[in-house]
């Protein structure tokens, strides 16, 4: 018997009100956007709860929206998983383009911390409280945050590519 | 705690000093470097020794991150399939086929059972594949060299199945969206039923080589024990989260492919250490040749892929003579079919634990987001825990039975 | 039966009761060609092939490369097998610069020849651009007989190569090219 959704929806609001909006059912995750000043507490009542007791963290993906409005360019979303009731759910947390900071979970899931720290090599989101946030991924030296929207994809210092065999033009490139 | 954000080597260094004895020994440095015959794979570990005891340990990965990511932003649903392959690659279907039900979810699309049956063929045949290079690298490591030639033989075979059914040996870039690109030809079903008869009897050996052998038992019993609890906080899943006691299989827990129409169990360890790693691999295995078996016997008719001519090009020759096909063709290559605006999230019982695709659309042909949950590069967080207090050639034992694979690991 | 096997063919020579007189660099060629150590650095999908390349099926170790070496010192040949990102590259001239002449370098895959499918911002796209190359097998992964094909290759470059050609100026220049 899993989870009913509104059964979280209600439990959330209940305890923490404004800072949770926007559920709905995305097939067959439920999601949920939250405020980033208490998404801490709400991950902690999300797994200590022991109706609620959503104790896996699936994953945990940073996402660079560029289109939105300054104060909603960087997303994190995290992913929880319930085994015994079979139940999952999504939270995004939106976080400001220019300073994008969020606190950190790796004191109640242990295997947030590579996963925050390739936030950070991605897309320079700050994780407050991290011990350990440094580059994971690409070279330390790197200073650029590359899975950004505007970092191209291709190594800029090819020599032997010739853009007329591709179709680039200046217009179209 | 700017400490840990140091190097490694500067921060034992200190520790070095600090703690030099009076008759002149000290701790040590040491540089388990990312080209290593014993590691599968690039990564490194700066270790801090006390002799021949481990410390402390600290990984650096990333040496071989090719920016999966980065790259399925800026590709279509089907070329993504390529990249799929080149992370796990060791049993590259399984990845392979797990995109592709991602993408199936996304556009809702409904695969025939012909096509699903034979998916649980090929991901069962991947998963064996996957657990005989860890099982049989597992021991030469330990020094036996002779399970490994054993095994690869059977591996040589599987290779041909593939290579009947999508031309490949290793990175197989199978399937299509709906089902298979071809029908499996009887060829495929020989050599298959050959596997299923000779397979048995060589694993049979090679389990009787090693699960009573007094010396494997002295280096593998008690060797990088992890507890159920901590497994769980780590994130592991997979055959090393079943070592520990958890029975978490995503083939049973949310089932895909119609894998609940086959009886299977799930083997579980308990103490997860290195030898019920092995062990869980090894009953893994007589598992999935079951699923196999039950999968052929009950192989239904019908069509090997999903009518939806928007998203599976047609056949070649309607392309020159028909127009709907030609049109269809021209629309699926430019880029023009509906895709809808949606976040995705599929994950699958992969070799090594939920393999996790969370994909955003935002109506283009190239996917918005794809974040690819991988499970090595998740459990691999624990291996400095599990390698303190133990000696230099268990932590490299230790890493062998996590199967941590590089292409997974950096994406 | 003996046209299918081939025994490695004797150099031209004059021989007579007991002895057989050859040029040094025909015997030298021989031993180096028949007896080429690899260093296999496997980084990913074409290590898995090179691992099938020496199990039993396929063999490397008919072709005198019985004994692979991890160690840079006593190897002859690095086989490059797999995607080298950029911040591996200096590891790999590293691995490579502690060889002892004579070195050979195989590079296998598309990855390792050019940088392969992965045309991004982390990876090197050729290793071509740190060390120099002699032999080259395109293939993603390539095939076990591709892999063997270029070790034959190699044996053919090693063979005809001649006793002075690490102290010549021509080599000192490729090397210098790399800034080796």
């Amino acid at each position: 018997m899993a989870l009913e959704n509104i059964f979280i929806q209600e439990k959330l609001s209940q305890k923490f009100g404004n800072s949770v909006k926007n559920f709905a059912a995305m097939r067959d995750i439920f999601t949920l956007e939250a405020n980033k000043d208490n998404i801490h507490e709400i991950i902690q009542f999300l797994k200590e709860d022991e109706e609620l007791n959503f104790h896996f963290l699936t994953d945990l993906a940073g996402i660079h929206y560029p289109d939105n409005t300054v104060e909603e360019q960087f997303a994190v979303t995290y992913q929880l998983h319930n085994w015994i009731e079979n139940t999952r759910i999504r939270i995004k947390v939106f976080l400001n383009g220019e300073n994008p900071e969020v606190q950190t979970i790796t004191d109640l899931f242990l295997c947030s911390n590579w996963m925050e720290r390739e936030a950070w090599d991605f897309y320079g989101i700050k994780f407050t409280g991290h011990p350990q946030l440094k580059r994971i991924l690409n070279m330390d030296e790197m200073v650029s945050h590359p899975m950004r929207k505007e970092f191209p994809m291709e190594d800029g210092g090819r020599t032997d590519k010739d853009d007329r065999f591709f179709g680039r033009t200046p217009v179209n490139c | 705690m700017s400490d840990l954000l140091l190097p490694p080597e500067h921060r034992y260094a200190k520790v070095i000093e600090e703690k030099r004895n009076e008759d002149g020994s000290e701790l040590s440095i040491l540089n388990l470097g990312p080209t290593h015959p014993a590691t599968h794979g690039i990564f490194q570990n700066i270790l801090l020794m006390d002799g021949e005891r481990i410390l402390d340990a600290e990984p650096t990965v990333g040496y071989i991150h090719r920016a999966f990511e980065k790259i399925a932003e800026n590709r279509p649903f089907y070329q993504i399939n390529v990249l799929t392959d080149r992370m796990n690659y060791c049993s590259s279907p399984i990845n392979n086929m797990a995109w592709w039900m991602t993408v199936e979810k996304l556009l809702n699309i409904e695969v025939p059972k012909r096509a699903q049956y034979l998916r649980v063929i090929v991901m069962e045949l991947a998963r064996i594949a996957d657990h005989l290079i860890c099982n049989s690298i597992l021991g030469v490591d330990t020094g036996a060299y002779t399970g490994f030639l054993y095994v690869f033989q059977f591996r040589e075979k599987i290779y041909e199945i593939y290579e009947e059914i999508c031309g490949a040996r290793l990175t197989t870039n199978m399937g299509r969206i709906g089902g298979f690109e071809r029908e499996w030809s009887d060829e495929a079903f020989k050599k298959l039923n050959t596997f299923l008869e000779e397979f048995p009897i060589a694993w049979k050996e090679f389990e009787n080589l090693f699960e009573r052998n007094r010396i494997f038992i002295d280096r593998t019993v008690n060797v990088g024990p992890i507890s159920a609890e901590k497994a769980m906080q780590y994130g592991f899943t997979g055959p090393n989260l079943r070592a520990a006691g958890i029975d978490y299989d995503v083939r049973k827990a949310a089932p895909y492919s119609s894998y609940e129409d086959f009886e299977f169990d799930v083997p579980v360890g308990k103490s997860g250490d290195t030898y019920d790693r092995f062990c869980v691999r090894n009953a893994e295995v007589w598992e999935s040749i079951s699923i196999i078996k039950q999968a052929l016997a009950k192989l239904p008719d019908g069509p090997y892929h999903a009518d939806v001519p928007d998203y599976y090009l047609p056949p070649k020759e309607d392309v020159y003579h028909n127009m709907e096909s030609l049109i269809y063709h021209f629309k699926i290559v430019m880029g023009e079919v509906p895709v809808p605006v949606e976040e995705i999230y599929h994950a699958v019982e992969g070799g090594n634990g939920e393999l996790g695709f969370y994909l955003i659309s935002d109506g283009s042909r190239t996917p918005y987001r794809l974040k690819m949950r991988r499970p090595c590069y998740i459990y691999y967080q624990a291996y400095p825990e599990m390698i303190k207090g133990a000696m230099l050639s268990d932590a490299i034992v230790i890493l062998s039975s996590l199967n941590v694979i590089a292409g997974e690991l950096d994406a | 039966m003996e046209e299918k096997t081939k025994m490695v063919a004797p150099p031209e020579g004059v021989s007579g009761e007991g002895f057989f007189a050859t040029k040094l660099s025909d015997v030298v060629g021989l031993a180096r060609a028949n007896s080429l150590w690899p260093l296999p650095f496997a980084t990913s999908c074409c290590g898995i092939e090179f691992m099938a390349t020496m199990a039993s099926h396929y063999d490397l170790a008919r072709f005198g490369s019985e004994r692979v070496s991890f160690s840079p010192r006593q190897a002859d040949m690095l086989m490059v097998m797999g995607t080298i990102s950029k911040k591996m590259a200096p590891i790999l001239r590293q691995v490579y610069e502690q060889m002892s002449e004579p070195r050979w370098v195989i590079s296998v895959g598309a990855c390792a020849c050019s940088g392969g499918v992965f045309d991004t911002y982390s990876v090197l796209q050729g290793i071509d651009k740190v060390i120099p190359v002699d032999v080259y097998v395109p293939g993603c992964p390539p095939r076990p007989e591709q892999i063997v094909q270029g070790v034959m290759q190699l044996q053919e470059l090693v063979k005809n190569e001649s006793v002075r050609r690490r102290n010549s100026p021509e080599y000192k220049e490729l090397l210098a090219s790399y800034n080796l």
